[in-house]
């Protein structure tokens, strides 16, 4: 599946839907136990495709069958998460996760059990049939919050309107969680590179200060670890206009990891590499050898927690860290024992970010791939 | 004049410490009254041979001829227990009531709830100081025409009853005594409390009727669960495992023995001619030694002999165990339950006194295990759907311990008591129950445990936790573990038919919700009942239906022999095991 594939119909969708209770009503007549293949989405079933650089899903299914108690409630939800995700395709809408969390969840007949407790349980489900059924979240009308937004010299096209992201005020245009073409397009674009920033502080910051005017770039946020729309919005900045991707996170083991996930793929949705990851994405910052070079004091500094320790040990192991320069990164980090935010720049200037850290950055290119 | 210090001192010694006897506070006063007269009484119907039937009425009296408060409110009591004894000759009963320490139980080896004979004197003796008020008896000897009634005070310096008031009158009972005590008191309910008291009293006495009239004037009986007495225990001699090098000297000094070999044959239980004779061999002593010239060097020689020799357990016929019949029967008529199971442990000796521990488990919620079942709540009327973050109330519910002491419930100090440690030092674990870290085991079940002994060691003269000698300790946990092993096997049955039960249940609630949801997948174009049928069918053959059926109704197997004396309600509402027709009765069943 790659972003050019057109995307399926409805009526295809629909039916793929429908498969699944086919596969029920088949094992019923023979008297079998009901079974659903799904792709096991774990770090155990990825792999690092060392030629395309991006992580890609293995092989590995597991088989989700009814008469087995362990597994009889996860079947049954999901043939009711299939049966919701079917009623947005005849009725042609979207919705969203917590949405159908709420339609499907009900009081089972004759009991005081619910089909589903929380949205946790119905959430992986649905990615669930993403990997199983091969169909995109868009293609299952399912909207992920809108938690990104842009802002520079690009024009969008969003549902026939037409919108300037250099005039959208400080606060940027929201980026939608559906950015497949047909539904944003876009129409112009003459920034040289694209910053992906972790926090809205320093989107804001950035924003204001006109950074973007300045050095001719697009800045995009996802407020963490960024959702889809803003990871495929990057992708397609970076596919159809040339734009290198730089990415600016807290240094701390999270934000080392949200900068994989833009530029490899996640583990969870390895599925999706293909039209999410960014192999060429460079990280910008926060690197642990930039406290150093800026003089940030070391109070500004965070103790890492065990849990800090554990993920950055689990990090040097994997695959897209084995460069040379990311081993020193990561274990310098390890050696100081701190972390520091983004935010603690602000401990020399409040403009420091815009007037001073950046600039230096880019001149100097001083960044990992 | 040694006897008149001693005397003397004994009232005025509970005037100044009374807390030592029970009395601390005006709550514990009130049941320490009751506990001594219901003991004293029971006591007395089972030594004349007759089935107890006792009243316990217990009254707000009037202060100053005011109109009586509530019970919560009050502060002064009328305790007045009833019973059907042989009734007390009129030359002692002055003695009985008011003087402490007469009596006959203080210096014999026998069982017997009191043991002290201080007891019901000192209830008189705490009304008499609270109230002021003098106490009251009527009693009626077996075969005489009239009741004598008494009034009177105690001499708390001379130890001796005054008596105020003193008539013969018409009595409607045939014999029987019954007395009354006015005093400062504090009537609360639940535990800790009379009524605990009486419901844990009928438990160890299931031979007893019980009628409770209760301050706030509701009746309660509690039914006779058997017929039989205990069979009535008889005067021991002392056994010489145990006893103190002290004691032995003592006892040889005050022998009517000439010789060695007779004081040990002679002033012991389990001594015969023959093992006197060891027992003098092995201490290199001659048999025919006075035994008052037994002393020093030669009295150790003599009790390290003893500790060697092997003795048979002391007669146990001085012990009257309540019965693993009559505790499964007591605990069935009092306490709901699905599961019980009692075992009498062999005599053991303790101090070279004989006792007996019995144990027993009910466990349940006596409805048949159903509440161990998921579809509990579906049973009731209208279950609301819950809510995200909601969840089941899971209780985590602890095991009751209820302790008696010569068929005396004792409710104090629970955690002092040997009871208590012995059953948070069983691994209930092993028996399929859950117990957090020195605590008790959890689950909706209550843990009886009954010491029987000519002395029960008391950790205070108020009676109320058992003392922990190792060898008690031990019998306990002996006894416990015997209950326990078998409650394991009806634990683990539940727990397989129950998890069977659920396993089947899980799939014929999700298997409406699959067939509907293909249903709707299909959009019309299913047959939705014929997949649900299809489905089922499915799950009869994958979950084994006759297996699970079997399992929770506990039909025969192998564990059956393991259960056969056990009492156990079944899902279906009947009884299994062995229960008396009066305990039926008083349970309806």
């Amino acid at each position: 599946m790659t972003a050019l594939k057109a995307r399926k119909s409805n009526r295809e969708v629909a039916d793929t839907l429908e498969g699944l209770a086919d596969l029920v009503v088949k094992a019923a007549k023979k008297g079998e136990d009901p079974k659903i293949e799904i792709p096991v989405r774990a770090l155990s079933n990825v792999e690092f495709n060392q030629r395309k650089r991006i992580i890609e899903m293995g092989d590995n299914t597991t088989e989700r069958t009814f008469f087995n108690l362990g597994m009889a409630k996860k079947f049954m939800q999901t043939l009711l998460v299939a049966d919701a995700l079917k009623v947005l395709q005849q009725d042609d809408i979207s919705s969203s996760l917590r949405e159908i969390y709420y339609r499907t969840k009900h009081t089972i007949a004759e009991s005081s059990e619910n089909t589903f407790d929380d949205q946790n349980e119905s959430d992986p489900i649905i990615e669930d049939l993403e990997v199983t059924l091969t169909l995109l979240r868009e293609e299952l009308h399912v909207r992920a919050a809108e938690a990104g937004s842009i802002v520079g010299p690009v024009t969008l096209v969003e549902g026939g309107d037409v919108i300037d992201c250099s005039r959208q005020g400080k606060a940027g245009k929201t980026v939608p969680s559906i950015v497949e073409p047909g539904e944003v397009d876009i129409k112009k674009c003459s920034a040289d590179f694209v910053l992906l920033i972790e926090k809205g502080t320093q989107f804001n910051r950035l924003s204001e200060d006109k950074f973007w005017r300045k050095h001719n770039c697009v800045l995009l946020t996802g407020n963490g670890q960024p959702p889809r729309g803003v990871r495929r919005l990057a992708r397609r900045l970076h596919d159809e206009h040339r734009l290198p991707i730089l990415v600016l996170v807290d240094n701390d083991p999270w934000g080392y990891y949200i900068y994989s996930v833009v530029k490899q793929g996640s583990i969870n949705l390895a599925f999706e590499s293909q039209r999410m990851a960014i192999p060429t994405a460079q990280f910008i910052g926060l690197s642990s050898f930039d406290p150093d070079k800026h003089d940030l004091p070391r109070n500004v500094g965070i103790k890492l927690s065990d849990n800090d320790r554990r993920r950055a040990k689990e990090l040097l192991n994997y695959p897209w860290f084995q460069k040379k320069e990311w081993q020193r990164e990561i274990k310098n980090m390890l050696d100081s024992d701190l972390k520091y935010e983004l935010d603690a720049l602000a401990n020399k200037d409040f403009r420091y970010l815009t007037t001073d850290y950046l600039p230096r950055k880019l001149k100097e290119k001083d960044w990992l791939d | 004049m040694a006897a008149k210090q001693r005397e003397i001192s004994v009232s005025e010694f509970f005037a100044k410490n009374r807390h030592l006897l029970g009395f601390d506070n005006p709550r514990k006063a009130l049941l320490t009254t009751v506990k001594e007269a219901v003991d004293n009484a029971l006591d007395a119907c089972e030594e004349a041979g007759i089935l107890p039937e006792l009243t316990v009425k217990i009254e707000v009296a009037a202060i100053d001829g005011q109109p009586a408060t509530t019970p919560a409110q009050a502060d002064r009591f009328i305790v007045t227990v009833t019973d059907n004894g042989p009734g007390i000759p009129r030359k002692n009963i002055g003695n009985v009531f008011g003087k402490l320490l007469f009596g006959s139980k203080f210096h014999r080896l026998r069982m017997s709830r009191g043991q002290q004979g201080i007891g019901i004197s000192a209830a008189a003796m705490y009304g008499q100081l609270t109230t002021g008020k003098p106490t009251r008896v009527v009693s009626r000897v077996k075969g005489q025409s009239k009741a004598h009634t008494m009034e009177f005070s105690i001499d708390t310096k001379k130890n001796q009853p005054v008596v105020h008031d003193c008539e013969d009158i018409v009595w409607d009972r045939s014999h029987g005594t019954q007395v009354s005590i006015e005093l400062s008191g504090k009537y609360l309910k639940g535990k800790l409390s009379v009524d605990e008291y009486l419901e844990l009293t009928a438990v160890a006495n299931p031979h007893a009727q019980v009628t409770y009239i209760a301050p706030d004037g509701s009746t309660r009986v509690y039914p006779r669960g058997i017929e039989q007495l205990p069979h009535p225990p008889r005067e021991i001699k002392p056994h010489p495992l145990g006893i103190e090098l002290g004691m032995l000297l003592k006892m040889a000094h005050d022998t009517k023995s000439h010789w060695l070999s007779g004081f040990l044959a002679g002033d012991f239980s389990r001594v015969s001619a023959n093992l006197a004779q060891q027992v003098c061999e092995k201490a290199e002593l001659s048999p025919k030694m006075r035994p008052r010239d037994c002393v020093g060097q030669d009295a150790e020689k003599l009790y390290r002999a003893i500790q060697q020799t092997r003795f048979m357990n002391p007669p146990t016929d001085c012990l009257s165990p309540i019965g693993e019949e009559a505790i499964k029967n007591g605990l069935f008529k009092s306490i709901k339950a699905d599961f019980y199971v009692a075992t009498t442990r062999p005599p053991a000796v303790y101090r070279g006194n004989p006792f007996v521990i019995e144990a027993a488990i009910a466990f349940g919620k006596g409805d048949g295990g159903a509440s161990l079942s998921e579809n509990a709540e579906a049973q009731d009327e209208e279950v609301q759907a819950k809510a995200e973050g909601e969840e089941d109330e899971k209780e985590t519910e602890q095991a009751r311990v209820i302790r008696f002491a010569n068929r005396v419930p004792l409710l104090y100090q629970q955690t002092a008591c040997a009871t208590y440690k012995a059953t948070l030092a069983t691994t209930w674990k092993n028996y399929g129950l859950k117990q957090s870290r020195g605590s008790l085991p959890e689950g909706p079940m209550t843990i009886f445990v009954h010491m029987a002994s000519v002395w029960v060691p008391f950790t205070s003269e108020a009676k109320e936790a058992i003392a922990e000698y190792d060898e008690i300790i031990k019998e306990i946990k002996l006894a416990l573990q015997e209950c326990g092993r078998k409650l394991g096997i009806w634990v683990r049955k539940r727990q397989h038919a129950k998890s069977e039960y659920e396993r089947r249940n899980a799939f014929q609630r999700y298997i409406a919700e699959v067939a509907e949801a293909c249903g709707r997948l299909k959009g019309g174009k299913l047959d939705v009942e014929r997949l649900r049928k299809q489905l089922a069918r499915t799950a009869e053959e994958i979950t084994g239906g006759d297996d699970t059926d079997r399992l929770l109704n506990l039909k025969k197997d192998d564990d059956e022999q393991e259960l056969a004396d056990a009492i156990i309600r079944t899902p279906d509402g009947s009884i299994q095991g062995d229960v008396s027709q009066l305990a039926r009765q008083a349970v309806g069943a």
